[in-house]
């Protein structure tokens, strides 16, 4: 195989091998903080938290924590490895209101700090709650049927 | 055994999240979108009640299960006060997740320096 070939064969494997290398990463770190939610769930649960209220600390918890790692600097040099690994879980919606907070800090309490939170936050609500809104109408009328 | 499952199918839910970002142009703010409306709708179907009786955290903790939280909410102010809870039921349900990151922001901004994160 001369040097043009094995020019070419890299060209070919490596797009595939770094996607292949992003997932892996992405598995584990985004495996580990849902590894790190259940914990939290569980011990939640024997302080005797419904299941649901558990859910709910594990996630103020979470988010909490992804708060500390953000002001840190420490959440970007993980997502920077992780990709999805840091974006998917709980921790990467409060990243992105955690971050332009301190990002925008420098333009002030509101218009700087409170209106840059809901930069990737406002779309994720609004449009959760318009399906939230279009999935009520449906099970309202099909309890009425 | 609880344990396994979490990591397991929480990481799994990321990499198609990473195939997402690998393979299409769509961004983190479409992504999150895209993983809370079809939390919702596995949700309304039925599906995610089973995914999250296995795999625990590996199904709540990952961004669509604020989707599930939204459809939970709504069918249960649906339940108790009939047809104004198509509109109390989502945020309802989903406020403290949005509260604590609202909060926890405003702190992050209270008492760190103005600096940018790219």
């Amino acid at each position: 195989m001369d040097k043009k070939n094995y020019a070419e064969m890299v060209k070919r494997y490596s797009p595939n091998s770094k996607i292949f290398s992003n997932c892996l990463w992405a598995f584990f770190v985004g495996g580990t903080i849902c590894l790190i939610g259940q914990i939290l769930t569980t011990l939640y649960m024997k302080m005797h938290f419904t299941i649901s209220d558990a859910r709910l600390m594990t996630s103020v918890s979470l988010v909490g924590l992804s708060a500390i790692f953000t002001a840190l600097g420490w959440y970007h040099k993980i997502a920077k490895r992780a990709g999805a690994g840091t974006l998917v879980p709980i921790t990467g919606f409060a990243n992105a209101v955690v971050s332009p907070a301190i990002e925008f800090k420098s333009e002030g309490y509101i218009t700087g700090v409170a209106s840059k939170m809901f930069i990737i936050a406002g779309p994720v609500i609004v449009y959760g709650t318009l399906a939230s809104v279009i999935y009520g109408v449906i099970y309202w009328m099909s309890r009425r049927f | 055994m609880n344990y396994f499952w979490a990591f397991v199918v929480g990481g799994a839910l990321c990499v198609i999240g990473q195939l997402l970002i690998d393979l299409t142009k769509l961004t983190p703010a479409r992504i999150l979108v895209l993983f809370v409306v079809s939390g919702l709708v596995l949700s309304a179907i039925g599906v995610w009640d089973k995914l999250a009786d296995f795999a625990g955290a590996g199904a709540t903790v990952p961004i669509m299960g604020f989707g599930h939280t939204l459809a939970q909410g709504v069918e249960e102010a649906i339940k108790q006060h009939g047809f104004v809870g198509i509109f109390t039921g989502g945020l309802t349900a989903c406020s403290g997740g949005v509260s604590a990151s609202l909060i926890f922001g405003f702190l992050a901004a209270l008492i760190t320096k103005s600096k940018s994160q790219s």
